[in-house]
């Protein structure tokens, strides 16, 4: 039996602000106390953006992310479901979406609440996409918006795309993850074809003046870094 | 036959000749006649031949009686010849020559460079008025053929010049300048092409290069004079009596051979013009007193014989393999430089305004020695050289002898070369060179497969000239030698990669790039795609390198690092990813302390003077050791009357090894296994090189994780691999007789290897490449900011994603094709599994070998390679625990 693989472990369980938050291997983040999924930069239609201005990436992000999207929400099954914004990659990408992710996008959001917060990717979001628009809320103690605010208590926010690389040995990888100190948490970008931005980047510094631990998403499950042993690129 | 030629050349030259003492050499004459019956021709010359006169002579003959042009709007003429190097400086450097003969013979030509430094008004000129002669790059070239003014710009052509073909014709650089000269043979078919190359094994790949392909027997012939109907099987001792009396005619087809054992049918070649070399080169293997180390690669005991042979000549040029090679090499030799001799250090990476330094003293003949890597292998004019020494592993036999080539340049008298083994592996290897060089055996890589990612820069790039017709376009392109396969599927594929990124899910056709109109021909959508198209033009995707810049230490703030100093060159973007602030490496002479990396640069500052390097990665993979090298490696190896022969070192290690375990017979892999520490090692030595050893390592050990080994890591070098692991490897070989037969099965190329290219690094990078290449992404530029992370995309994102949906995308597969033959080396480990099926000889000892030594010598000092990335978060997270712990 030992000597079988182990399965996936999806979940990483974490305290934030004094609740239970569990980290999930797809980068979306679950609050049991609120039967709440939240998911940040999804970036749909990023790919078409691109092809607009010629460079014809594989228009098969949305899909991808969507996939990813209604995975982690089939699994949780959550009273709602909260994106930290920047879900679409431009103004136009409601438009652009295809009929195909269209419904895709309508089975997830069946059955539930869904809130869109405003990124600055996306501040203009029409009703077609379904579910309510807001530009920040609260959940409990919890503030929750797009872009993290420096001085902010308790918040969990988007927009960095954070990312850390770890090298040993000579070897090294670099992984989306969530960065948190107990009382602010910034997640990882969802989006397939959302990039990343290193930890050790000066823009994380004044939101965690004490420093912060990294979980970052392996391909089997998640693991706890310590900021010491994370590397710039 | 001379004197025949002669006549040939103009009164004016023949006087200038004289003037000069000179004599026009017979290779020179040759070409002017095989240019006068307008044919194309491939002159291989061995360096100091006047190769470069040769094909200009008939060009500077043709002009002289030209005349020159009014220059009036009525009268404007197109170029006459158009020269093309890889270098720019050589490009640079063969104007500057060509000067000096038509000033002194006062003719009326004009001749001008073009390069990537010509500004801008001046390349507005050119198109206004062209010179008689330009000299270029494949690349400047391409930016011309998609200039609208194209057509008008060649329409005069009558030659192309293509200098250090040998070297051009290896990389997608090569493909790229063959669709161009299709293109050039299309506007102008009265052309015809000249290659200038150094010895080769297969002349006929170039030949075939040269000159446009029939691509089918329906290629339509543009009327009598079209150049397919100028092929012919030439021969370098096409008599004089046979050409044309009228210079300037063009000649008619000549018949196909009868029985000549030449297959006549789709190639067309050019013909051919070689200069037998001069004297035999005078090399020798440098033999020490002293025991040579079983592995490393820095000859160190070998320096202070290097810098005596330094003293004892006028100028040496000192080869390396590496840039890490050529930093401790001279560093070294500085060290012994007690007489102050002017030993300068020259490879790619260093700052370009270092290098001309060096080139420019280089040529004032005011350097003893330059130690250099691959980037002095080229044909610039390098002043009296009078010695070269090779250190390290020659790698091919073809590549050793041109770089002695560069060293004296009069023809007749003997070369002077040393071979410099580091180790003692490198001994079989300097040994087996010295017999290539000694039957002047030619080991140059064969012919290209045209690349897809090329063809869809190219494809845009006509699209941007003129408006084309899609099969017009296909005969053109499969015109051109390493194109001569291309199906019509691949071809539309890429068309429609070009146009809207050709993906099953048509989602962009609003977007296209290339539209086909009512005329039903294509043509770019508007003048952005052209100005894209022009900034991502050419094959090198030079983002892979990442400058160095030299840090101060802040005074207000200790422990911090400014970027204040001066930029000290570049390395390889992956090279600088895998190191850690505080590590140590040498560079650009000196041993510089990482400390990290700021707004797109390496910060370092130096090291304490006496710190050794201590990441000694040797990024020796470029150049694996050649097929035919290494076969004769392992038959000097598996034959012991071939022993008497190498240094008595080297017979003593190898009868050490007889006695211990087994010496393999040529065709065989042994494959040693032995327990140490409480490990079990694993270790063979198929001899392939590094990169198909890397690739090789990354698919045993999947097998062996799956045969339950639980592998801990591997290292590769150029010989062997040594695998090392928890499980008892001869235990279980021992148990099931067929487990090494299977391990290492060829079918380890199919699910394993498919499974590994899903998240290999190495594969990423390639596909990178291709994407920039193909136009996929825009190219970033050197130097460049990053402009944020919404606007840039990564191309390994896009990979993960193209792989899942469309696994057999135009670009996935010109990615596989390039790992075929490059960061993977699949090919060469493909034919190295098909040579040793069933001939692995398993020998299971108590004890490390004596062979074996040589590549466990390699753990602890090269990189481990693994690209599962859990396995490494695993290990930094253990660290956490420990520190907490703690």
């Amino acid at each position: 039996m030992t000597a079988l693989r182990k399965n996936k472990e999806t979940t990483h369980e974490i305290e934030l602000a004094g609740q239970l938050a569990l980290l999930d291997l797809s980068g979306g983040m679950y609050l049991p106390a609120h039967d709440a999924l939240l998911v940040a930069d999804l970036h749909f239609e990023k790919g078409s953006s691109f092809a607009r201005r010629g460079m014809m990436l594989p228009p098969y992000d949305t899909r991808e992310t969507l996939s990813a999207l209604s995975d982690v929400v089939s699994r949780f099954n959550p009273r709602v479901v909260i994106a930290l914004g920047d879900s679409f990659h431009d103004i136009g990408g409601p438009e652009r979406l295809g009929d195909e992710e269209r419904s895709t996008l309508t089975n997830a959001q069946a059955g539930r609440d869904w809130i869109w917060v405003t990124g600055n990717h996306d501040r203009i979001l029409p009703d077609s996409i379904g579910g309510q628009v807001v530009e920040e809320m609260n959940l409990g103690s919890l503030t929750l918006r797009h872009e993290p605010e420096s001085g902010a208590q308790t918040e969990i926010a988007g927009h960095l795309h954070p990312v850390g690389k770890v090298v040993m040995r000579g070897r090294a990888t670099r992984r989306r993850c969530f960065l948190t100190d107990g009382n602010r948490c910034v997640m990882p970008a969802l989006g397939a074809y959302a990039g990343g931005l290193n930890a050790c980047d000066a823009a994380f510094k004044p939101l965690f003046p004490k420093g912060f631990t990294a979980h970052l998403i392996g391909t089997e499950r998640i693991f706890a870094i310590a900021k010491s042993m994370l590397c710039r690129d | 036959m001379s004197k025949a030629f002669v006549s040939l050349l103009p009164k004016t030259f023949r006087d200038w000749f004289k003037s000069r003492g000179w004599k026009p050499r017979e290779h020179q004459l040759e070409l002017l006649a095989k240019a006068k019956a307008g044919r194309s021709v491939l002159l291989v010359a061995p360096t100091g031949a006047g190769k470069t006169l040769a094909g200009f002579l008939p060009s500077l003959a043709e002009l002289a009686e030209r005349g020159p042009s009014r220059g009036t709007a009525k009268d404007k003429r197109g170029i006459h010849t158009l020269y093309i190097s890889p270098l720019k400086a050589l490009a640079t450097d063969i104007a500057r020559n060509l000067e000096a003969p038509v000033q002194e013979m006062g003719l009326p030509i004009r001749i001008e460079t073009r390069t990537g430094d010509t500004p801008s008004h001046k390349r507005a000129r050119q198109i206004e008025r062209p010179p008689d002669i330009l000299l270029t790059t494949p690349e400047q070239l391409a930016l011309l053929l998609a200039h609208r003014e194209a057509t008008d710009f060649f329409k005069d052509l009558r030659r192309v010049v293509l200098d250090e073909l040998h070297s051009l014709v290896t990389s997608k650089r090569g493909d790229l300048l063959s669709l161009g000269l299709a293109r050039l043979m299309s506007l102008a078919p009265q052309a015809t092409a000249v290659g200038l190359s150094a010895t080769v094994r297969e002349p006929d790949d170039l030949r075939r290069y040269l000159v446009p392909q029939r691509a089918s027997s329906t290629f339509p012939l543009k009327g009598e004079v079209a150049p397919e109907a100028r092929e012919g099987v030439g021969s370098a001792t096409s008599e004089a009596e046979t050409l044309p009396p009228h210079p300037g005619s063009l000649t008619r087809s000549d018949p196909p051979p009868q029985g000549e054992g030449e297959e006549w049918g789709p190639t067309n070649l050019a013909d051919l013009v070689v200069v037998k070399g001069g004297a035999q080169p005078d090399i020798r293997m440098l033999e020490l007193d002293e025991r040579l180390p079983l592995a490393g690669h820095t000859a160190s005991l070998s320096m202070p014989v290097i810098y005596d042979l330094i003293k004892d000549h006028k100028t040496t040029l000192v080869f390396v393999n590496t840039r890490l090679q050529a930093e401790y090499t001279f560093q070294e030799l500085w060290k012994l430089n007690d007489d102050g001799l002017a030993i300068a250090l020259h490879h790619g990476s260093l700052d370009v305004a270092q290098r001309r330094r060096v080139e420019e003293a280089m040529a004032e003949g005011k350097l003893k020695a330059v130690v250099c890597t691959a980037t002095l292998d080229l044909g610039i004019d390098w002043g009296d050289v009078d010695l070269v020494v090779n250190v390290g592993a020659p790698k091919g036999a073809s590549r050793i002898m041109q770089r002695i080539g560069r060293s004296n340049h009069r023809m007749d008298e003997p070369s002077q070369a040393y071979l410099v083994p580091a180790n003692r592996f490198e001994i079989l290897e300097c040994r087996a060179a010295l017999d290539a060089v000694h039957e002047a055996a030619q080991d140059t890589p064969d012919a290209r497969i045209g690349a897809l990612d090329v063809l869809c820069q190219h494809i845009l790039g006509m699209a941007c000239a003129d408006p084309f017709k899609l099969e017009d376009l296909y005969e053109e392109i499969r015109s051109a030698a390493p194109y001569a396969d291309l199906t019509w599927e691949d071809y539309e594929a890429c068309v429609a990669f070009v146009a809207t990124g050709g993906y099953a899910l048509r989602a962009y056709e609003r977007f296209a790039k290339i539209v086909k109109g009512n005329d039903g021909l294509w043509r770019v959508r508007d003048g952005k795609i052209a100005q894209q198209y022009r900034l991502n033009v050419g094959t090198i995707v030079e983002s892979t390198m990442i400058k160095v810049r030299l840090g101060k230490a802040s005074r207000s703030r200790p422990g911090t690092v400014l970027p204040r100093g001066r930029i000290l060159g570049e390395i390889e973007e992956y090279f600088a990813e895998t190191l850690t602030p505080g590590d140590t490496f040498l560079f650009a002479g000196e041993v510089l302390r990482f400390e990290g990396i700021a707004e797109d640069e390496v910060l370092v500052t130096r090291a304490a003077s006496g710190t050794d390097p201590m990441i000694p990665s040797y990024e020796g993979g470029k150049f694996p050791l050649s097929t035919f090298l290494a076969a004769r490696v392992r038959e000097i190896l598996a034959d012991p009357f071939e022993w008497d022969r190498l240094p008595p070192q080297m017979t003593e290690w190898l009868l050490q090894q007889r006695r211990r375990s087994i010496v393999p017979g040529a065709r065989d892999l042994l494959v040693e296994t032995f327990p140490r520490g409480n490990r079990f090692y694993m270790t063979c030595f198929p001899f392939e090189g590094r990169l198909a050893h890397q690739t090789l390592g990354m698919l045993l050990t999947r097998r062996m994780e799956r045969a339950k080994l639980k592998p801990l890591g591997f290292v590769a070098n150029d010989y062997g691999i040594a695998v090392y692991t928890s499980g008892d490897i001869a235990a279980l070989a021992m148990r099931d007789p067929g487990f090494l037969d299977e391990l290492f099965s060829e079918d380890m190329l199919g699910d394993d290897l498919e499974d590994w290219l899903a998240e290999s690094a190495l594969m990423k990078r390639t596909f990178r490449q291709c994407a920039v290449i193909a136009g996929l992404i825009e190219r970033k530029f050197p130097g460049e900011k990053k402009t944020g992370r919404q606007v840039t995309i990564s191309t390994d994102l896009v990979y993960d994603v193209l792989r899942k949906h469309e696994p057999d995308h135009v670009l996935l597969r010109a990615a596989r094709a390039d790992a075929a033959t490059g960061l993977l080396d699949v090919k060469r480990l493909g034919m190295m599994l098909e040579r040793i099926r069933g001939r692995i000889i398993h020998k299971p000892l108590d004890r490390v070998s004596p062979l074996s030594v040589s590549v466990m010598l390699e753990i602890g000092r090269e990189r481990v390679y693994s690209d599962n990335a859990d396995e490494i978060l695993a290990e930094a997270e253990a660290a956490l625990l420990d520190e907490a712990l703690a």
